[in-house]
């Protein structure tokens, strides 16, 4: 569904991503993990068009993205990038109807069918009680959920989340997870919290612009890769409750 | 969470009342503004002389009227209400594509440089009639708006979006820079007393206004307010930035250059009929907003309407109320439009805090 075929995005001669090359499959949840600066936003940009690669390539669908016209492209791939932030007064519903702008035109204007389309992905994220709440007295984590129903709207095949729990209190974080992955749609969603990667389907590890590793979380997400890029110490601990793993961490003086 | 029933579908409100309202309250600001003056004309004189002029009706009027209302007052409030309408309408799009409240063609220097353009091809005299000097104008225009763009993009982070404070502060640079070289330009030129004075290039002038101006500045405005019109729903995917705009399927590089030519187009050919005439695109946008809201399906036409009603009242303003004397109609707008930037400055201060 998606492929990057040895993407690298430069400015001037350093490359801030380096020949990645990944696959996310269909209707999968493909996470991105790394420490800060290690290129996730990039690659999401590059998937997203909003960057084109200075070489290599990125597929959707097997065509190039940057073979797409914006508005095709936009059909098929939703964003939902870190701090979009407004100082106009748009309300919640506003802002959701912005995503069926590739949808419309002149000769096609916004119709009961995309008011429909709206009210649903309002209720999906659950913000259908603020729909005409204006933007600026929304807490972070509302904001969030509006720019992920905005994304629904779009009715994409693929979800780009840039750390998409960022601002979000821990029933939000896990409730926002949830509904990516019930979405059923395919996923690319930059993350933090390493304990969030586990429950997702493949995890991409980034470091210094590079993928340095790729697969099932269990697999991948060993404390020794944990210790070489994230500079930590990791333990897995299980929940005697559930069996669940978890993952600890502490800092590699101590 | 199947709350979806409960919510009420929007009704598109219709705009088409309010549009005929304010299309009449148009025609009434215009005569009114053909009608104060000087010499006070009465509503029956004008309508006969625009039926024995258009219609080719035989009222009898005597020709000094006649001559008032047709070539002098009737032309000036016509090109007074196309250029609030187009000055109003650029200064939403410089709002909306570059996500600033302060945005507009006279601060960020837009005006100023299409100033110096036609003072130049004046001066130069390079070609001849109206559309040379605009498009000299048009010339001045889109440098001085590449200058202010570059240097606050040096200034900043380098990509993307200029901070909201660099821009402004480009565009006063941009603005005083070019403003030197038309007095500059002014001063140097031999046929001094043929250019027009520094004061109406800074301040704007509508005296002087006759037919040719109106079939410059009616189409080029309807024109552009059209071309905006058709970008409204891109203008509203700016909402949350660029980039934003992008990944909803907006072609980013021909959107911004079809608007910013645009933009410029008018702002130029407004100038060079004219001269700068500030604070217009800046204050009626919010005024406009404050009305009828964000989107801009409805804030163009409102701004397109407001802006031209304004400017042609305003004009009314700058021949009576110092009496015996016409003032440049830039005083004006500026003595309304500073302090509703002020008021912009501060309740965005508070939006921020």
């Amino acid at each position: 569904m998606i492929r990057l075929e040895e993407a690298s995005w430069r400015v001037g001669q350093t490359a801030i991503v380096q020949d990645i090359a990944l696959h996310v499959r269909k209707g999968e949840t493909f996470g991105l993990v790394g420490p800060n600066g290690s290129g996730k936003s990039t690659v999401l940009r590059l998937v997203a068009g909003v960057l084109t690669p200075s070489t290599g390539r990125v597929r959707l669908d097997g065509i190039d993205q940057s073979r797409l016209s914006r508005r095709r492209a936009a059909r098929m791939v939703a964003f939902v990038a870190q701090q979009a932030d407004t100082s106009e007064r748009v309300t919640v519903r506003d802002a959701v109807e912005l995503g069926r702008t590739p949808w419309l035109s002149m000769l096609r204007p916004f119709g009961p069918g995309d008011d429909r389309i709206v009210v649903h992905a309002l209720a999906r994220v659950g913000m259908s009680d603020k729909a005409e709440r204006y933007w600026q007295g929304l807490s972070g984590g509302e904001r969030q959920r509006v720019h992920l129903a905005r994304a629904l709207a779009q009715e994409p095949r693929i979800l780009l989340l840039d750390e998409p729990t960022n601002h979000l209190d821990i029933h939000q974080q896990l409730s926002i997870l949830r509904l990516v992955r019930k979405l059923g749609v395919t996923a690319l969603v930059a993350l933090h919290d390493l304990n969030q990667a586990l429950e997702c389907d493949r995890v991409g590890v980034m470091q210094a612009g590079r993928l340095v590793a790729c697969g099932p979380p269990a697999e991948i997400l060993t404390p020794d890769l944990i210790a070489r890029v994230f500079a930590v110490r990791a333990n897995y601990l299980t929940d005697p409750a559930d069996g669940h793993r978890l993952i600890r961490f502490a800092l590699s003086e101590d | 969470m199947t709350v979806s029933a409960t919510i009420p579908v929007r009704r598109r409100s219709p705009g088409p009342s309010r549009l005929i309202l304010g299309l009449a309250a148009l025609i009434v600001a215009l005569a009114f503004g053909v009608s104060v003056g000087e010499t006070f004309i009465a509503p029956e004189v004008i309508w006969k002389t625009l039926s024995n002029q258009i219609f080719g009706t035989d009222y009898p009027l005597r020709p000094i009227q006649e001559g008032i209302v047709w070539n002098y007052r009737l032309t000036r409030a016509i090109v007074a209400a196309a250029c609030g309408a187009g000055l109003a309408v650029s200064g939403v799009v410089l709002q909306a594509l570059l996500r600033n409240a302060l945005a507009d063609p006279y601060i960020l220097g837009i005006s100023a440089g299409a100033s110096t353009g036609a003072v130049l091809v004046m001066v130069l005299g390079i070609g001849a009639g109206a559309l040379s000097l605009s498009v000299g104008a048009f010339a001045g225009g889109i440098l001085a708006f590449s200058l202010v763009i570059g240097l606050a993009r040096a200034a900043g982070s380098g990509i993307g979006l200029p901070q909201a404070g660099l821009i402004i502060l480009s565009g006063i640079a941009g603005t005083q820079l070019f403003n030197a070289l038309t007095s500059f330009v002014i001063a140097q030129s031999a046929n001094a007393e043929q250019v027009r004075g520094v004061t109406f290039w800074m301040m704007g002038n509508m005296s002087g206004v006759r037919w040719p101006d109106v079939r410059l500045a009616v189409p080029v405005s309807t024109l552009g307010v059209l071309v905006c019109m058709a970008y409204a729903r891109a203008l509203d995917a700016f909402t949350f930035g660029a980039e934003s705009a992008v990944t909803m399927g907006i072609a980013l590089r021909r959107t911004q250059a079809v608007l910013i030519g645009v933009v410029t187009m008018i702002t130029a050919t407004m100038v060079s009929i004219t001269g700068a005439i500030g604070f217009v695109g800046l204050v009626i946008p919010h005024a406009a907003r404050f009305l009828v809201g964000v989107r801009h399906d409805r804030l163009l036409p409102a701004s397109a309407l407001i802006g031209a009603l304004f400017l042609v009242m305003a004009d009314v303003v700058s021949r009576v109320i110092v009496p015996g004397q016409v003032l440049p109609i830039g005083v004006i707008t500026a003595l309304v439009g500073a302090p509703g930037f002020a008021v912009i400055l501060i309740r965005g201060r508070r939006q921020r805090a």
